[in-house]
């Protein structure tokens, strides 16, 4: 039987998400819990994909988009006294309304001032949350009660249901993710990114739709922002940090920009490779440093892109 | 109380800032002129170059006017001979190539920034300035005799301040001489301008992209030479610095050496202006949003070019 690629593609990432539903059962509990916190950092890095990896625009600034998500979540739920399904609603709002907002105000720039202008938004991001440091508790951060953290009477701050809901939440984005791609408005993003002089003479408008691309991204990011919030029962600053700007970068480069598994495959690389180097050293980040380092210069296309190189050109 | 000494010291802050800031940003903007890539490291460089002078005198010791001084003259040509060892092993290797070098940058920043945790660590030692008079702010009152003289009490500068103002627009004006006047000047504007037909030309391209690279991470290094004395040496001392000077070579117009020298005065002053009156991170939010204001109308900045 022959298949299409596109749907090849398709069983493919589904017949992975079936093996990491599988997983659960055998995992150890410290390893369990590290993949379900690998999940909803991996969603953090499909949306950070969905705009570097797919439509071309490097941007430094998305540690704001998935601080708006956690933040849209973390203070209706703390001082409106919202319940875990409307407080996930408020976060992808927010993320929703801020991305609409940096990106209507960065596009205006391309290139490189695109991608310093994101840091500097993200920056100001960040201080502004240390300035009402009276409602967010700034650095230190708050906790969301475990009484809390329940959605639908499920308690979600037990492993097994917090595993279960990391893996909706990454199955939902990676397969939406793959329809994206697939359908029209992906192929004009991925022209962009090849050329985009030449997607602009055909009569696309590109400009509108590297600002759905933003949109996506930022959203998909405060997502997963909002789902760590609840999941994990923490918010804090750190989050709206440059560090957390560069790490989804760092994933999707590792896994390989522009494919649907490479930001899981980059993350799960990472968070395993500093996990045990900060075991060693206080600086791990020395590890983030040197692997950046050596993968600009010797693997350019990520590791799930070399894979497509050779074995699956048909991988989204 | 009377404003005006106030806005004073708030004007001699600024210029202070603005003075290490147009140093360091002048830097990154050569860099991003001549070779079209972006340096993240910057800030590294930038702190690498306090940490240098904190070791050059610590080591040294003897007056602090001799130590300061080699400090200023080993610290940049270290850090400058690292960034072009940097810029011949990983920039040349993947061609300038705009984005892979941002990643390989932040690589660099963050490799540089661990290792200087890990050898000097987390605390902030001071160097101390080579001289420090204070200079107390004068400002007048009207009494029976007329017009008279008087000190707001505790308000004051330093001379090494007032120092640092004055070197730093040494230095500048000795960039635009090196830029404008001299054959390295003209090398590099060619390369600026065609880096193909200036190859055609008979220069060496290579040579000339590792040696910007170098003089603009001394060039950071040496504001913090210049700044070490008055602010402390710290493994994350390059954080701000590295921001600011992103928003004032984009105000400035990326690439103009004139547009990012004013822009770091428009800055540097109104940080120092505001900071009287806010607190740092309002200020700092505010030079931000300034830089939207900026965007808005003048997406290409101050000087640039369309």
């Amino acid at each position: 039987m022959m298949m299409s690629d596109s749907k090849k593609s398709v069983v493919f990432h589904l017949g992975f998400l079936a093996l990491l539903f599988l997983l659960q059962f055998i995992l150890p509990a410290y390893h369990h819990g590290n993949l379900a916190r690998i999940m909803v950092l991996a969603t953090y890095a499909m949306g950070y994909n969905i705009l570097f990896g797919y439509t071309g625009l490097l941007s430094l600034g998305h540690a704001m988009f998935f601080a708006a998500g956690m933040y849209g979540m973390g203070l209706t739920m703390t001082h409106l006294g919202w319940t875990a399904g409307p407080g996930m609603l408020a976060g992808l709002l927010a993320g929703g309304l801020v991305s609409a907002g940096i990106g209507f105000l960065a596009l205006r720039t391309s290139g490189v001032s695109f991608m310093i202008v994101t840091l500097m938004f993200a920056q100001a991001g960040f201080l502004t949350i240390l300035y009402f440091g009276e409602w967010t508790r700034g650095d230190e951060g708050f906790v969301i009660r475990q009484a809390d953290r329940v959605f639908a009477g499920i308690d979600l701050s037990h492993p097994t249901y917090r595993y279960l809901a990391a893996l909706l939440l990454f199955g939902i984005c990676l397969m939406l993710t793959i329809r994206l791609m697939q359908s029209r408005f992906g192929h004009v993003l991925i022209a962009i990114r090849e050329n985009e002089e030449r997607t602009q003479m055909l009569g696309y408008d590109v400009h509108f739709h590297k600002w759905m691309a933003v949109i996506a991204s930022g959203t998909m990011a405060a997502v997963a922002g909002a789902a760590y919030a609840l999941l994990f029962g923490y918010a804090g600053a750190t989050f709206a940090s440059v560090q957390y700007s560069i790490f989804p970068l760092l994933w999707v480069l590792l896994g390989g920009a522009g494919t649907a598994l490479g930001p899981f495959i980059g993350t799960l690389f990472m968070f395993y490779l500093i996990d045990l180097s900060s075991s060693l050293t206080t600086a791990y980040m020395l590890i983030a440093g040197v692997a950046l380092v050596l993968l600009t210069l010797f693997l350019p296309q990520g590791l799930v892109g070399e894979w497509r190189r050779k074995m699956m050109p048909w991988l989204t | 109380m009377e404003l005006a000494p106030y806005l004073i010291l708030g004007c001699i802050e600024g210029l202070v800032t603005a003075a290490v800031l147009a140093l360091m940003a002048v830097g990154l903007s050569l860099v991003f002129g001549v070779m079209r890539v972006v340096n993240v490291a910057h800030g590294e460089f930038f702190m690498l170059g306090a940490v240098l002078a904190w070791f050059v005198a610590d080591q040294l010791g003897g007056h602090p006017a001799i130590a300061f001084l080699a400090a200023l003259i080993i610290a940049p040509l270290l850090v400058g001979t690292l960034a072009m060892l940097a810029d011949m092993t990983i920039l040349k290797r993947i061609s300038y190539d705009p984005e892979r070098t941002i990643v390989a940058t932040i690589g660099l920043l963050y490799i540089i920034q661990q290792l200087t945790l890990m050898t000097y660590g987390s605390n902030a030692r001071p160097v101390e300035p080579p001289f420090n008079q204070r200079i107390a702010i004068p400002w007048f009152e009207w009494t029976d005799g007329g017009l008279s003289l008087y000190w707001p009490w505790g308000l004051g500068t330093t001379s090494y301040k007032l120092a640092v103002i004055g070197f730093a627009i040494i230095l500048l004006l000795g960039i635009w001489v090196l830029m404008t006047r001299t054959r390295i000047g003209l090398i590099m504007r060619a390369t600026q301008l065609d880096r193909d037909v200036a190859q055609a030309y008979g220069i060496n391209v290579d040579r000339v992209y590792a040696m910007v690279f170098g003089l603009g991470a001394g060039l950071a290094a040496l504001a913090a030479v210049l700044i070490v004395p008055i602010q402390q040496a710290h493994y994350l001392m390059g954080h701000d610095p590295l921001l600011l000077s992103f928003i004032v070579v984009i105000i400035g117009g990326l690439g103009s050496l004139v547009g990012t020298v004013i822009a770091a005065v428009m800055i540097g002053l109104s940080d120092g202006l505001i900071s009287v009156f806010f607190t740092p991170t309002l200020a700092k939010i505010i030079a931000t949003l300034m830089v939207t204001f900026v965007l808005i109308f003048r997406p290409s900045g101050l000087m640039g070019s369309k």
